[in-house]
């Protein structure tokens, strides 16, 4: 497959088609809804299902439904839309049905606006829903990623029979830039053992998220946790770049991530010992690799597109090994290169002491 | 008139007594022992073998817990002529 | 299951035992929690009977509602799906899109169509999609302990109602099945009522075309059944089949509100 100009929101739409989507549910929310018309194009020449819905409240319980027959289901949205999907995708969580959601985040909160932003991470990686339950989630920080972890999310939502957010914000969705599509795979033929395809000479199926009584509950919470622990184990995912032998290092995501990479550049050209690492899982959050990283470096400047919510994750995983600096813009506001610039300037005079990388020589940690 | 017999599963029965409003000739009453649910369940009274197997019990009652035979003639086939 | 029992003498006419009503084979074995004399369960035999008579257990999928009939996926021997509260005509509808052989049934209390769900039951008909509903009409909250629903009835005390339901404050009560009748994408939509025999053999029947419209491929339809809730009308069974008839039935006229051509022209309608 050759590379093509692709706009984000488009991107990930076809990427999802050719991993063999099934049915798309959708409502109209900028920034993704070319997604969603992308969709209401594709999947019917394809002969599968598409349908607007009525909000988004039906539309994750149509997800819900299309998904329990055991076919690739996915919906898209924003933070507003999220918010409104969560009762169903704890219903989802709870009765371990995989789905894909993409989230193609925008400032908030209320109605906000429609400028890319990040205020989201707690949502969809800390309270999708109620209960303890945690979706995966891919932060894509270029149209490519968008595209691989489109693809991604559905081979591992089928081999975890879990949630998993592909989360992108309004920059990822609405820009365009040279990208390669995936090779059309067919949906699925075969339905797993669990779907409701109607009980025919077989025991029924029942996909449901009621246990009543706490030990049927608790057995089935232990086995989500059971669950996630394979995922952190298996699934982590991430970025480093010229970490090797930084002194501090910018943690950042998706395209607060891209934006920061332009910054280290820059202040390596000014001979300051920069590294970004950027988290490509946010959940399951890299935490071991960024607790090794921190013993090295002598601080870190977590950048992100809202008030702070991921240096919380980053501040755990560092437990004190090195000072956790923060640098956010809200309500739709990106980040300039410069603005980092400054903050990289302004840590290096406040931590002067350079930590002695400890063998000399950098581990480049690549991409798992 | 074709004779008829109910048949209730007691273990089911939660004693709603619907069944008894509806028997035409009021051929039901209930147990006077309870099940394990601690319901009296219902059970057919029928020294006079008027019950002919109308079915009306079984389509009110909501545990679908009566069963209902009916006498019906049958030709004598060829083996007992 | 024949019973063979000759007569000893050598009449010319033999009496053999032959069983003309059992259990529906749909049902599973489960027994229900509903309470006694709740035509819940009443409603769920006609339904059992039904799909044993069209042959089509083996390709049903129930959607559950959340209220009293929650666990109906373990009173049907048919795969079922637990929705969220109202949610189920979406559920149903992401079902039946992926899996149109299937038959796909809702079966909704009250509270969870006409309340929360509302904007599911009204989207659902208005697309056509080809899914049965059969909506429950209780006028209460059952499973929460009896509180006003969007059909409790003016004036009828309840848990939130406690000194009867006041238009005023809460608005009338709702009557669905004329509401999805004015749909253009709704197929069949009638009430009936389970109130007494003769309504019970007209709930079967409208039972019965509700699934041949699916079956037929001709759009969406939908059974509104008045039942009882004795527990929280605080009433006998008996009694509550009364009080549905006295009161419910007058606000909640039983009837066709929408028999749409292409239902008329099923010949097998209700037989």
């Amino acid at each position: 497959m050759a590379k093509e100009l692709l706009k984000g929101n488009v991107a990930i739409a076809e990427a999802a088609v050719r991993a063999g989507l099934q049915a798309y549910f959708g409502y109209p929310i900028t920034p993704q809804t070319e997604l969603l018309e992308h969709m209401s194009a594709r999947m019917p020449e394809l002969g599968r299902t598409f349908l607007q819905a009525e909000s988004e409240v039906a539309a994750i319980n149509m997800v819900y439904g299309a998904a329990s027959t055991g076919v690739r289901v996915m919906t898209s949205s924003s933070g507003p839309g999220i918010s409104l999907m969560q009762e169903g995708l704890s219903y989802i969580a709870g009765s371990e049905v995989p789905a894909v959601i993409v989230d193609i985040m925008r400032g908030g909160p209320g109605l906000g606006n429609i400028q890319p932003a990040q205020s989201d991470y707690n949502q969809i990686t800390k309270s999708a829903g109620h209960g303890d339950f945690r979706p995966i989630v891919l932060a894509p920080g270029t149209v490519q990623e968008a595209i691989d972890h489109t693809v991604l999310a559905f081979d591992l939502a089928d081999k975890y029979r879990t949630l998993v957010f592909v989360a992108g914000d309004g920059m990822i969705g609405q820009i365009m830039e040279p990208a390669e599509l995936p090779p059309m795979r067919q949906p699925a033929q075969t339905r797993p053992a669990w779907a409701l395809t109607g009980a025919d000479n077989r025991p029924k199926n029942v996909v449901s998220s009621l246990y009543l009584g706490a030990e049927k509950l608790e057995a089935l919470n232990k086995r989500l946790q059971a669950k996630l622990q394979q995922i952190k184990e298996n699934e982590v995912r991430f970025e480093a770049i010229n970490t090797a032998d930084a002194d501090i290092v910018i943690v950042a995501f998706g395209t607060a991530g891209r934006i920061a990479k332009t910054a280290v550049t820059e202040a390596r050209r000014q001979g300051l010992r920069v590294g970004l690492f950027r988290p490509v899982t946010l959940f399951p959050f890299p935490s071991s690799q960024l607790e090794k990283l921190a013993a090295r470096t002598k601080a870190m400047l977590v950048v992100e597109m809202n008030a702070g919510q991921m240096v919380d994750d980053v501040k755990l995983a560092v437990n004190g090994k090195t000072p956790v600096q923060f640098y956010g813009r809200t309500g739709g506001a990106v980040a300039l290169p410069d603005e980092i610039l400054d903050q990289i300037i302004l840590l290096d005079k406040r931590y002067p002491a350079k930590k002695a990388t400890p063998n000399g020589q950098g581990v480049v940690i690549s991409v798992a | 008139m074709a004779k008829g017999r109910i048949k209730v599963d007691e273990a089911m029965c939660k004693g709603c007594e619907l069944c008894i409003m509806v028997c035409p000739y009021g051929l039901i009453e209930m147990a006077d022992h309870f099940n394990a649910k601690g319901y009296k369940p219902a059970v057919l009274i029928d020294p006079d073998q008027r019950c002919t197997g109308c079915t009306l019990c079984a389509m009110m009652c909501p545990d679908a817990v009566i069963t209902v035979y009916r006498e019906t003639k049958i030709k004598p086939s060829p083996a007992y002529a | 299951m024949v019973d063979v029992m000759m007569e000893k003498a050598p009449e010319k006419v033999m009496w053999a035992e032959k069983m003309v009503y059992e259990r529906p084979a749909a049902l599973s074995d489960i027994p229900t929690h509903y309470c006694p004399g709740c035509t819940h369960g009443l409603i769920h035999k006609l339904i059992g009977e039904v799909i044993d008579e069209l042959g089509i257990r083996q390709r049903t999928i129930s959607v559950s509602p959340v209220g009293c009939a929650v666990f109906m996926y373990d009173y049907f021997d048919v795969d079922g799906a637990e929705a969220a509260h109202g949610r189920a005509p979406a559920m149903a509808t992401g079902i039946k899109r992926v899996q149109p052989d299937n038959i796909v049934f809702t079966y909704q209390g009250d509270g969870d169509m006409a309340s929360i769900g509302m904007a599911e039951i009204i989207w659902a008909a208005t697309r056509g999609e080809n899914i049965t509903v059969f909506f429950v009409n209780n006028a209460i909250y059952g499973m929460t302990g009896g509180q006003m629903a969007p059909t409790s009835l003016p004036g009828q005390v309840t848990g939130s109602s406690p000194n009867g339901r006041d238009v005023e404050m809460t608005g009338m009560p709702i009557r669905m099945a004329e509401l999805l009748a004015g749909l253009p994408g709704a197929s069949y939509v009638v009430r009936r009522s389970v109130h007494n025999i003769q309504t019970i053999k007209q709930a079967k029947k409208a039972i019965r075309t509700a699934f041949q419209v699916q079956m037929a491929g001709a759009g969406f339809a939908l059974v509104e059944l008045l039942s009882s809730c004795p527990t929280n009308w605080k009433m006998t069974a008996a009694d509550s089949l009364t009080w549905i008839k006295e009161n419910m039935v007058p606000y909640y006229p039983l009837g066709d509100y929408k028999v749409a051509d292409v239902v008329k022209t099923l010949n097998n309608r209700g037989k």
